[in-house]
């Protein structure tokens, strides 16, 4: 089976990579690139522990071939601070919400994308948002009320 | 996952060439949300995929200024869920979308893929098919149109032949006085597949009901209309009584089977409550005009 040459940015970083032609986008970013943050959960589609933004919009990267996301966009959890922590991160850190841990680049990739698209979230808009994120140790409740607080740190930072 | 090789067209002239050479071999992907699961747990075993998300014409969502919907197939879901003139015109179908999977599935998953791998639960299938929808089918051959109610089989059936593509799917204005409504049952909210899906898209002039249409999704080997419930309707003042009677007969339309999902009287109750909240909301969406004008 002949590789195919990926050309995409991942975390702002233009790579260059060889892939197998059925090789899925968590495996290449995983396994070819160093990337673990991303992690496979159920390897289909039903528990976005996998979940990375592509062309900044969330996405299974389970679900995804490697070379459908060429000439495209990624990026991981580890792209998602710079320099400092993300207000996501920050929040989460401090509220104490990992719990086991292996949900959460997923869960904080698909937060970031809610608050992209809404500066002040309500309740109901983070729940849908995280929706496609099973956390078994069931940490929720405390992971909207972080989600919230993030949004309000960054905005207070814009205000500032 | 299995192996196999990968072909990366970027029109849709290279799509049907490789189809032309490889389409038995082949499947095609675009979201690949329902295809990538059967990848992998060996359900579908083909030497060649072909990837459809680098022919950027497939992705085009033309919207009607009164002259309907042309839908491409690699639409994604995310983007029917989001269009504002999606939701206002057309909101069954806009609720049929932002049902599917989770964000992460939705901003993968297509509407060709969703009628094309034609899973009997497939969640824009009803409202489309309400909304007389056609498919635009183009092979070597040429193009042809097959209204959406001929073009699925059987249980991941369609009319596709293996050298053909969906090329779009055309949706006509349901005019000023129309309205629909998609709701189905889950045990629970998101990431589920429906138990029962009933979409209704109701158009009314001079006080009556002129137009009726009534589908659903679960029920029989493929998504299917309620004919009967349907006539019943059509010509009539569309009162508390009329939307009752038509709900009871939209369960002649079930051929439901029992499943872990749900007994096939489960389903057919389903089917009569569901009809009648859909065609309650879709009235209350006609009289405020909520169709195309």
């Amino acid at each position: 089976m002949a590789k195919h040459i990926l050309r995409c940015t991942v975390n702002d970083e233009p790579i260059e990579v060889l892939v197998q032609p059925y090789v899925t986008l968590l495996d290449a970013l995983r396994e070819d690139l160093g990337l673990t943050g991303p992690k496979e959960g159920c390897g289909t589609g039903d528990c976005g522990a996998c979940t990375v933004h592509l062309d900044g919009e969330p996405v299974a990267s389970c679900l995804v071939l490697a070379m459908q996301a060429r000439e495209r966009s990624v990026r991981t959890i580890e792209g998602l601070a710079k320099g400092t922590l993300h207000p996501l991160q920050d929040a989460f850190v401090r509220g104490g919400i990992p719990q086991c841990g292996f949900c959460i680049p997923g869960v904080l990739m698909a937060a970031a994308a809610v608050l992209g698209r809404h500066a002040r979230p309500t309740e109901e808009q983070i729940r849908y948002g995280i929706a496609g994120n099973l956390c078994r140790c069931t940490g929720y409740t405390k992971m909207v009320a972080a989600i919230t607080e993030a949004a309000a740190s960054m905005q207070e930072e814009t205000l500032r | 996952m299995r192996r196999f090789e990968l072909a990366l067209p970027r029109s849709i002239d290279d799509c049907l060439k490789i189809l032309s050479e490889r389409g038995s071999d082949a499947k095609v992907v675009a979201g690949g949300t329902d295809l990538l699961p059967q990848l992998k747990n060996g359900l579908l075993k083909p030497p060649w995929v072909i990837d459809l998300s680098g022919v950027a014409a497939l992705r085009t969502l033309h919207n009607g200024n009164g002259h309907g919907l042309r839908i491409g197939p690699a639409v994604t879901a995310r983007a029917l869920e989001l269009d504002a003139d999606v939701r206002h015109h057309y909101p069954a179908l806009a609720e049929s979308a932002a049902l599917v999977g989770s964000v992460q599935i939705r901003t993968l998953a297509t509407v060709g893929g969703n009628l094309c791998n034609a899973s009997p639960s497939a969640d824009m299938a009803p409202p489309l098919l309400a909304l007389d929808a056609e498919a635009v089918i183009v092979g070597p051959r040429g193009q042809r149109r097959v209204p959406l109610a001929s073009f699925f089989v059987g249980v991941r059936e369609t009319v596709l032949a293996d050298d053909e593509l969906l090329l779009e799917i055309a949706v006509p204005s349901p005019g000023p006085r129309s309205g629909g409504n998609y709701l189905r049952h889950t045990p629970r909210r998101e990431l589920d597949i429906a138990v029962v899906g009933v979409a209704s898209q109701l158009t009314l002039a001079d006080g009556v009901c002129a137009q009726a249409r009534i589908a659903l999704a679960a029920v029989a080997p493929t998504p299917v209309r309620a004919t009967a419930a349907e006539d019943a309707l059509t010509g009539h003042a569309v009162t508390p009584a009329a939307i009752e009677r038509a709900a009871d007969l939209a369960v002649e339309a079930a051929r439901p089977i029992s499943d872990h999902r749900g007994s096939a009287d489960f389903r057919r109750h389903l089917v009569r409550v569901l009809a009648r909240r859909t065609l309650t909301t879709a009235l209350a969406r006609a009289r405020n005009g909520r169709g195309e004008d």
